[in-house]
């Protein structure tokens, strides 16, 4: 089974990196962006198939590791 | 005083922190991050800075979930004294010992000069020889060193008297331009709620031979070794 983690900056968290990406992208002449974010996506292979252990899995490997819950959030997707 | 020095892949201000240390006169011994105790009589524990597990990820948080942390956060419930400077600091966040987290500079550049810092405390065990608003000459090295936490958090320390370090100028006031990484409230460094713990971005270790250009940091050694 293959899953893909998604960790993000919360809302109000100030990033610096977004907003250097936010002005390069302004400076390309692109126009109708209004704000970037930047994230980490894991790709992870997982073993077995049963989705419900594959998620406490995936959970506790966000909550111990991957992601900072004091100033990210995090998604599970399940392929 | 016996210093136990974690050292992590990466870690690469041990030597100096070291020196620092026992120029004070502290009896100091070197841990492996996979080591699972502290050597017994060890009164504090020390992150030295550098770039643990290359920064990986986030900056400490490989190194937060090494094995020693697991004795360094026994020795410090026991009430033992922890003290982690620049990566240290960004470890001590990361392993929950610390409320909080360090960012990306606000400028997002890496910043390395000499840094004004306010003791905002005399009374710890790492503060005794400098006096409360003295204004001591430091060095800061660092991408990783914008102090975040949310408004309860930043409430908390600043009622419980647990902000140890602000940047400021040389007059000790706290300006924007003093405040290069960004941090809330000028935060430097901050500890504990026992204040055992101390979390400081700014290098003393620096700062303790005339040579290297001052002597500033010594105070946070000899406090310690006293």
């Amino acid at each position: 089974m293959k899953a893909r983690i998604i960790v993000t900056l919360k809302t109000g968290v100030l990033d610096p990196q977004g907003k250097a990406i936010e002005a390069a992208l302004s400076s390309f002449g692109l126009s109708g962006i209004d704000g970037v974010r930047q994230g980490k996506v894991f790709d992870i292979e997982l073993a077995g198939d049963d989705r419900a252990t594959a998620e406490a899995t995936l959970k506790a490997a966000c909550e111990k590791l991957l992601a900072n819950t004091v100033v990210e959030n995090y998604a599970i997707e399940i392929a | 005083m016996r210093a136990a020095i974690v050292v992590f892949p990466g870690s690469n201000r041990d030597a100096d922190v070291a020196r620092a240390l026992t120029q004070a006169g502290a009896e100091v011994v070197k841990v492996w991050h996979a080591d699972t105790e502290l050597p017994a009589g060890t009164d504090l524990a020390v992150l030295p800075g550098g770039f643990s597990y290359g920064d990986y990820l986030r900056c400490g948080a490989i190194a937060g979930r090494a094995a020693a942390m697991d004795a360094v956060r026994a020795h410090a419930a026991r009430g033992g004294l922890v003290l982690g400077i620049c990566n240290g600091f960004q470890i001590l966040c990361e392993s929950g010992l610390l409320p909080g987290v360090l960012m990306r500079n606000i400028d997002r550049r890496f910043i390395c000069h000499r840094q004004m810092l306010r003791v905002e405390r005399a009374d710890t065990r790492f503060t005794t020889a400098y006096a409360k608003d003295q204004v001591i000459d430091v060095c800061v090295a660092h991408g990783e060193g914008n102090y975040f936490a949310d408004a309860q958090t930043i409430a908390r320390l600043e009622g419980e008297g647990r902000v140890a370090f602000r940047c400021c100028d040389a007059s000790g006031a706290l300006t924007v331009d003093a405040n290069r990484n960004g941090s809330l409230n000028s935060i430097a460094g901050i500890y504990s709620e026992k204040l055992n713990v101390l979390g400081m971005m700014p290098h003393p270790e620096n700062f303790v031979e005339d040579l290297v250009g001052g002597t500033d940091g010594r105070g946070l050694f000899t406090s310690l070794a006293a």
